[in-house]
C-alpha cells in the first residue's frame, strides 16, 4: 500500500531525470529557466478541468435534479475556464517568449507571373481566329450557366401575381371567432378589439384575419364610397400591416394611455398607425398604403357578415400592387 | 516518441519542411489582433453545438397538438418545427445548454466580426495588399447576418414569425423583381410553401456554413501568405514582420483564447437565458405582440424600417417602390456597399498604391478615420431607433418625439461625428508634432 502510495506521488509530482539539452549556440529555441510554481499551478488547474469535465457527465448522468442546465453550464464553462487559465500560465511563465523578425514575403514575382503569361499565350498559338472562339466559348458557357440556372424558377411561381390579390373574403361570408363561433353586432362594443376569421376559409391566409373595431356612427369620416360598408359603426380592416405583414395587434382607443388624440390601429413591428374612423389611412409610421377595409352587414340573425371584398390589396406592397383590387 | 511521429508524417506527406515552417511562423502581438479569433472560435463554438441541435430539431410545418412537459402550452396547435425546439429545451438532456450556447454564440460571432472590422477599418489594414482578405471577411459577415436571421426564424415561433413577415415584406418591396424574388424564396405568397422550411433549414444547416467555413479558409489563407500586418514600434517596418512564433510562443495563447471564448459562451449557455421560446408561443399569421426585437445584429434594420416616414413611390396608382425596401433593403446595401468600395475609393483618392504592411493608428488618417466614424454613427443611430419602443417603455418618451428626433439626428449625427473625428485626430498629431521638436531641441543640450 506504502509503495503504490509512494509510487503514485512520484508520478504526480516527481521531475523526470532531464534529457540533456542542446548546447545553447546551437538550439532554435532559446532555453529559459524552470518556474516550479507555475508547473505546479498548470498541474493544478488541468486537474480542476478535469474535475469540472466529470461534474458535466455527473450532472448529465444523475436522474433528475433541478437547474440541470445551469449545472450543465456552469460546469462546462468552469473546465474550459481552468483550461484557459492553465494555457495562459503556460504562455506567460513556461515558455519562451521570443520575439523573432523575418522578411515580409515578396510584393510580386514578376519572373513567374512572366512565365504564366507565356504558357497561356504560347499553349493558345494554334488557334488562328481567337476572338471567334472566344465569342462561342463565351456563348457555350453562358447558354450551359443559363440552363444550370434555369430549373431554378420551379423555385416559385413566376410573372403571376394573382394569388396576391386573392383573399377568402366574398359578399356574405360570415365573421367567426377562434373557436369559430360567429359573431353578432351587439357583442362588439366601443373601444374593444376583436379578432375575426372568415367562416370554414384557410386562416393561414394574410388575407383571412381581420380587426373588428366599433365606433360612434357620427366620428366617421369613411370616403363616400364607403356608405353603407360600416353598419352601426363597426368596422373590420385587415389584420396585416400593408408596411411589412406583421399583425396589427394594438388598438389605441383614448381609453388607453398612451393615449392619442382618437383611436388607432397600431402595427408592433414598426409602429404604423392607421385611423379606422377615416377608412384605414395612415397617421403615423413607415406604412405606405391604407389598411385595407371589408365592408360588413349585419344579416337578419344579427351576425356580421362581409359585404364584399376589402377596399385594397391585403398584406405588404409589391411593385404594381395598387393595379387591382382584392378578388375572391 | 515526437521523433518517430514526425518520421512518420514526413516520410508519407513530405511536409516537413512546410510544418517546420508554420511552427516558426510569426505572430505580431496586439490586443486588437485577437478580434478575429474570438470570431473563428465562436464559428467553432456554433458549429459544433449546431451539429448537436440538428439531431433533435424538426424543420417541418406539419401541425400537432402540444402535450409534452411544458404545462402552458397544453392542448396548443403547432408546428412540428416549433414543437421540437421546446422538445430539444425541455426533454433533451443538455439540449436547452446546447440551444442557448449557439444562441450565445451566434450573437457572439456577429460581435467580433463587427469589431475585428471595425479595428481593419480604423487601422487602414485593409489596404492592398490585404483588399482581398478584408472583401471576403465582409461577405462572411453578410453571410453570417443572413445565417443567424434564418436559424432563429426557422423555429416558428411567434417572434420569429413576425421576423420572417417583415423579411418577406422587404424581399417583396424590390422594384421590378419584388413579387418574384419573395414567390421564389418562400415558394408562394406568405407565409409561404411547407418547403420553404427546407429551403430554411438546407441553408441555415448546409449552404450558408458551408460557404463561410469555405471563406474563411480562404481568408486565413490569405492572411497566412501575405503574414500579419503590425503597428510601428521599434524593429518593426513596411518590410519586417515582428513577432511571436506560432511555437511554442502564440499555441498556448490561441488555446487559451479557444478555451476563454468556450468558456464565456458555455457559462452564458447554461446561466443566462436567451431566446426561451416557449414563452413566445407558436406563430400564426394573425397573432402579434408589442415591444418584439429582434437579435442585437438586426438592430440596424428594425430601426431603419421603422424610421422612413409613410410613403410609397408611385406613378399615379401605379406602385414602384413599397416602402420597405428603404430601410430594409437600400440602407442596408449602401452601407455594405461603401465598406465594400472603400479601398478602391481610398486608393483612388489619396493616389496611394503601395504595399502597406505596417498599420496606421487611427490619428494617423484624420479623414479616413473621420469618415468611417460618421458611417458608423450613422448605422449606430438607426441601431438606436430600433430600441425607441423599449425607451418608450422603460422611460415614457414619446415613442413619436423619438421617431422624429431619430430622423433629424440620422443626418446631423455623422456629420458631427466627422467634424469632431477629424478635429481630435488632427489635435492629437499637432500634440505629437510639438512633443518631438521639444525633444528635438532639448536632446543636444
Amino acid at each position: 500500500m506504502k509503495r503504490w502510495l509512494t509510487a503514485g506521488l512520484m508520478l504526480l509530482l516527481g521531475r523526470r531525470k532531464r534529457t540533456l539539452p542542446a548546447p545553447e549556440d546551437e538550439r532554435i529555441v532559446p532555453p529559459g529557466g524552470a518556474d516550479l510554481r507555475a508547473e505546479n499551478a498548470v498541474i493544478l488547474l488541468l486537474l480542476a478541468a478535469a474535475v469540472c469535465a466529470a461534474g458535466f457527465i455527473a450532472a448529465y448522468a444523475l436522474g433528475s435534479i433541478p437547474n440541470r442546465t445551469q449545472f450543465l453550464g456552469l460546469a462546462l464553462g468552469l473546465s474550459f475556464a481552468f483550461l484557459a487559465v492553465a494555457c495562459l500560465v503556460v504562455a506567460r511563465r513556461l515558455v519562451v517568449t521570443e520575439e523573432l523578425e523575418e522578411e515580409y514575403s515578396p510584393v510580386e514575382h514578376l519572373e513567374e507571373q512572366a512565365a504564366i503569361q507565356e504558357i497561356v499565350t504560347e499553349s493558345g498559338s494554334r488557334f488562328t481566329r481567337k476572338r471567334l472562339v472566344k465569342v462561342a466559348a463565351g456563348t457555350a458557357g453562358g447558354a450551359l450557366g443559363a440552363a444550370l440556372i434555369a430549373p431554378a424558377v420551379s423555385l416559385g411561381p413566376i410573372l403571376d401575381t394573382s394569388a396576391f390579390y386573392t383573399t377568402p373574403w366574398r359578399r356574405g361570408r360570415r365573421l367567426v371567432d377562434q373557436g369559430g363561433n360567429p359573431f353578432s353586432a351587439e357583442e362588439i362594443f366601443e373601444k374593444l378589439f376583436y379578432t375575426a376569421f372568415p367562416e370554414g376559409a384557410e386562416r393561414e391566409d394574410l388575407g383571412a384575419p381581420i380587426v373588428v373595431v366599433r365606433m360612434e356612427p357620427a366620428q366617421l369620416r369613411l370616403p363616400s364610397e364607403r356608405s353603407g360598408w360600416a353598419p352601426e359603426g363597426i368596422l373590420a380592416f385587415s389584420k396585416i400591416c400593408t408596411h411589412a405583414g406583421c399583425a396589427i395587434s394594438l388598438y389605441r382607443a383614448p381609453l388607453f394611455p398612451p393615449a392619442g388624440p382618437k383611436a388607432a390601429l397600431v402595427c408592433p413591428c414598426h409602429y404604423s398607425t392607421f385611423d379606422p374612423a377615416t377608412g384605414g389611412d395612415v397617421i403615423f409610421g413607415p406604412a405606405g398604403r391604407p389598411l385595407p377595409q371589408l365592408p360588413l352587414t349585419v344579416d337578419e340573425n344579427g351576425h356580421l357578415r362581409a359585404a364584399g371584398n376589402f377596399s385594397g390589396p391585403v398584406g405588404p406592397s409589391w411593385w404594381g400592387v395598387r393595379r387591382k383590387d382584392a378578388r375572391s | 516518441m515526437i521523433g518517430r511521429t514526425v518520421r512518420f508524417l514526413d516520410q508519407r506527406s513530405g511536409t516537413a519542411p512546410l510544418i517546420r515552417k508554420t511552427l516558426r511562423y510569426l505572430f505580431p502581438d496586439h490586443w486588437s489582433f485577437l478580434l478575429g479569433e474570438v470570431a473563428l472560435y465562436a464559428f467553432v463554438i456554433l458549429v459544433g453545438t449546431g451539429i448537436y441541435l440538428t439531431f433533435f430539431f424538426e424543420p417541418s410545418t406539419a401541425k400537432t397538438v402540444y402535450h409534452g412537459v411544458y404545462g402552458p402550452l397544453h392542448g396548443v396547435e403547432m408546428t412540428r418545427a416549433y414543437r421540437s425546439a421546446i422538445d430539444m429545451s425541455f426533454k433533451v438532456k443538455a439540449g436547452l445548454l446546447m440551444r442557448q450556447t449557439h444562441h450565445w454564440a451566434a450573437d457572439v460571432f456577429v460581435a467580433a466580426i463587427v469589431l475585428h472590422m471595425l479595428r481593419i477599418f480604423f487601422t487602414g489594414a485593409f489596404r492592398k495588399p490585404r483588399d482581398l482578405t478584408y472583401y471576403i471577411g465582409l461577405t462572411m459577415l453578410l453571410l453570417a447576418l443572413l445565417e443567424g436571421y434564418v436559424g432563429y426564424s426557422m423555429i416558428d415561433d411567434l417572434l420569429s414569425g413576425m421576423g420572417l413577415a417583415i423579411g418577406y415584406s422587404v424581399a417583396l418591396s424590390f422594384p421590378f423583381i419584388g413579387a418574384e424574388l419573395a414567390q421564389l424564396i418562400w415558394g408562394a405568397p406568405f407565409p409561404g410553401d411547407p418547403q420553404f422550411w427546407s429551403r430554411m433549414y438546407i441553408g441555415h444547416v448546409l449552404l450558408f456554413p458551408l460557404a463561410i467555413a469555405a471563406l474563411l479558409g480562404l481568408h486565413l489563407f490569405l492572411v497566412a501568405a501575405r503574414h500579419h500586418t503590425q503597428f510601428r514600434r521599434k524593429r518593426e517596418s513596411e518590410w519586417k514582420v515582428v513577432g511571436v512564433p506560432t511555437f511554442p510562443g502564440q499555441t498556448p495563447r490561441s488555446l487559451g483564447l479557444f478555451f476563454s471564448v468556450a468558456s464565456v459562451l458555455f457559462l452564458l449557455g447554461g446561466l443566462v437565458q436567451i431566446n426561451p421560446v416557449w414563452l413566445w408561443g407558436p406563430y400564426d399569421v394573425s397573432n402579434g405582440t408589442n415591444g418584439a426585437q429582434p437579435d442585437w445584429y438586426l438592430g440596424w434594420l428594425i430601426g431603419a424600417l421603422r424610421l422612413v416616414p409613410d410613403f410609397d413611390v408611385t406613378i399615379g396608382s401605379y406602385t414602384l417602390i413599397p416602402n420597405p425596401f428603404w430601410g430594409g433593403a437600400l440602407f442596408p446595401l449602401a452601407v455594405f456597399a461603401i465598406l465594400y468600395l472603400w479601398p478602391s475609393l481610398e486608393r483612388r483618392f489619396t493616389g496611394d498604391q503601395a504595399f502597406h504592411n505596417l498599420l496606421d493608428r487611427p490619428r494617423d488618417a484624420p479623414v479616413r478615420t473621420a469618415l468611417g466614424a460618421a458611417l458608423f454613427t450613422w448605422v449606430f443611430v438607426v441601431f438606436l431607433a430600433g430600441a425607441s419602443d423599449r425607451v418608450f417603455i422603460l422611460l415614457g418618451i414619446s415613442y413619436d418625439w423619438q421617431i422624429w428626433i431619430y430622423r433629424v439626428l440620422v443626418f446631423v449625427a455623422p456629420a458631427v461625428a466627422f467634424l469632431a473625428t477629424k478635429r481630435v485626430c488632427e489635435e492629437l498629431k499637432a500634440g505629437e508634432l510639438v512633443e518631438r521638436r521639444r525633444k528635438q531641441a532639448e536632446a543636444p543640450a
